[in-house]
């Protein structure tokens, strides 16, 4: 399997904060990647550094041999465009449909008139309801998306990333804001574009045991910092006291 | 021997327990402050509610002696003034020939005021896509949009009329001037508070998708704000109708205009009407806007 990221030596600091302190990882095409960490570990922003949504301070993000750190605004939106994004708040726009949603995930593709006005050719649309039949969504397809439950709200998230058609998800805490059966289904989903479409998927998570079920690697982030990169088979309980603070490891696990 | 040991492991966690004994041993650790008992911060609140009010009182004291304002006397004269206003400012039969006079003025200030706003909507959703933070440029272009909206909006509408009568003279376009500037000022600001409140998340998520800024702008931008930008108009069309009127007394122009030269002549019945009329159309326009409100949101 061939690597399709590659991040070297990633620095991100604020005014007096430093998020990421020189972070390094190597991934490959279509695994399943958990970042675990505290809140203000650095998971967000090494998520955010690899599509440029937050640019780095120093270091290097290599994606599909590019570097993502010195491209100009125009071929940044074409990586970007290959990468799909999901987010804790979902991040849709509430007053529109689910399946104009599903669409805005063609706008990289898309010249700036016929993505203002959303002119979608018939394959796109094709694509839009392939996926939501998918994600089991065909009868919300004309709802407004401020009518959709929280877990259904993170299907049409998906489905928008699912439609860029992307070589890599970016998922930030996807499940924080869900219920525990609307998560399962949420995780099922993304291990199945993993699966079956070979996507390749880095996920910010908090709860460690999803992070050990679903995920084919585990990185552990502390204070900017990689603290462990392994499979979720060798994460000793040391290690997740260690990533996140002892006092909290007894509630952690179990 | 070992029992103790065990014990001795699991008590660390509260070591500063005995230093804190007053406080409830949940707060301890979220309170690095001493913490104050209910009672007393309940006193403090009442303390600070008395000397608020003790305080307004001296200071409108204080404002009365030196502008010599008599309250009582200034209550005695109201009776009297009321029974003035209804003896002579009443439309009687004659004044009802000055109404298609006064509904031709009427109009003029409406159309006015709907002009005014509809245009100044369209510029200042211009200019508040570059001063709001999830869709400017950069840092400078949206400091110098806030200062430019806060220096329309902070100079009274009455003082803009005056100021424009100077370059424009006493006509229509001055008072249309007037209004359009208060108002475009006020809606830049907003405009730009709306767009922050109900844009962010998704400008992010689609600029994510690597999105063009127009595609963020008209697929996301415009569906999540368009409600509360046609509520402001809505506003902006009632209060600019309430100003016009005082504008057109400047200005020479619409209702305004009507209700100073029958005021100026002594003719009372007739600036009732005018008075009446005004009333009339602002609460009809105020039903309108209420019922596509509804309609909108």
């Amino acid at each position: 399997m061939q690597g399709i990221l590659e991040v070297r030596n990633l620095t991100k600091r604020y005014k007096d904060v430093t998020a990421l302190d020189g972070v390094s990882l190597s991934v490959r095409r279509g695994e399943f990647v958990s970042v675990i960490g505290r809140s203000g570990a650095g998971k967000t922003t090494l998520l955010r550094c690899i599509n440029r949504m937050v640019d780095a301070s120093g270091g290097e993000v290599i994606l599909n041999n590019v570097d993502v750190c010195k491209l100009s605004r125009t071929d940044l939106r074409k990586v970007r465009s290959k990468i799909g994004m999901i987010f804790q708040h979902y991040n849709l726009v509430h007053r529109l449909t689910v399946i104009e949603n599903v669409l805005h995930g063609r706008l990289g593709y898309k010249t700036t008139l016929d993505g203002m006005i959303g002119r979608y050719t018939y394959e796109e649309k094709l694509l839009a309801v392939k996926t939501l039949a998918m994600l089991g969504l065909m009868d919300q397809m004309y709802k407004r998306c401020d009518e959709l439950s929280g877990g259904q709200k993170q299907r049409v998230g998906i489905a928008r990333a699912l439609v860029q058609e992307p070589l890599l998800i970016l998922c930030d805490e996807p499940i924080a804001s869900l219920d525990p059966s609307s998560a399962k289904i949420i995780m099922d989903h993304l291990r199945g574009a993993c699966d079956n479409l070979g996507i390749t998927i880095i996920v910010n998570l908090h709860q460690v045991d999803v992070a050990i079920k679903y995920a084919d690697r585990v990185v552990g982030i502390k204070s900017g910092r990689i603290a462990y990169d392994g499979s979720p088979a060798n994460l000793a309980r040391n290690t997740i006291y260690e990533i996140f603070g002892s006092e909290a490891g007894e509630l952690i696990i179990d | 021997m070992e029992d103790i040991l065990v014990v001795e492991r699991k008590n660390p966690p509260f070591p500063a327990a005995g230093s804190l004994a007053p406080a409830p041993r949940g707060e301890t650790d979220q309170a690095p402050a001493p913490m104050r008992s209910p009672e007393e911060l309940f006193r403090r609140r009442r303390v600070q509610f008395t000397l608020i009010f003790l305080l307004l009182i001296v200071v409108t004291a204080f404002a009365s002696l030196i502008t010599q304002f008599n309250f009582i006397t200034s209550i005695e004269s109201f009776p009297k003034a009321l029974l003035w206003l209804a003896k002579n400012v009443v439309p009687n039969a004659k004044s009802l020939r000055l109404v298609p006079n006064i509904l031709g003025k009427l109009l003029q200030t409406v159309q006015i005021s709907i002009m005014a706003t509809v245009i100044a909507a369209v510029l200042a959703f211009a200019m508040a896509l570059l001063g709001a933070v999830p869709t400017r440029p950069n840092l400078m272009v949206a400091g110098v949009i806030r200062l430019i909206a806060s220096f329309f909006r902070n100079i009274p509408v009455v003082a803009w009329a005056l100021i424009l009568i100077f370059s424009f003279g006493q006509s229509l376009l001055t008072g249309f001037l007037a209004i359009f500037i208060e108002t475009f000022g006020f809606l830049v600001r907003s405009f730009i508070e709306v767009i922050d409140e109900t844009s962010k998340s998704s400008v992010e998520a689609l600029r994510a998708t690597g999105a063009r800024y127009f595609h963020t702008i008209f697929q996301a931008v415009v569906p999540s704000v368009k409600p509360m930008i046609l509520s402001w108009m809505l506003y902006m069309v009632e209060t600019n109708i309430r100003s016009a009127t005082l504008v057109g007394m400047l200005t020479g122009s619409g209702i305004g205009f009507a209700f100073d030269l029958y005021y100026k002549n002594f003719n009372y019945a007739g600036a009732a009407l005018v008075i009446i009329s005004i009333i009339v159309v602002v609460l009809l326009i105020e039903t309108i806007s209420n019922i596509i409100r509804r309609l909108i949101l």
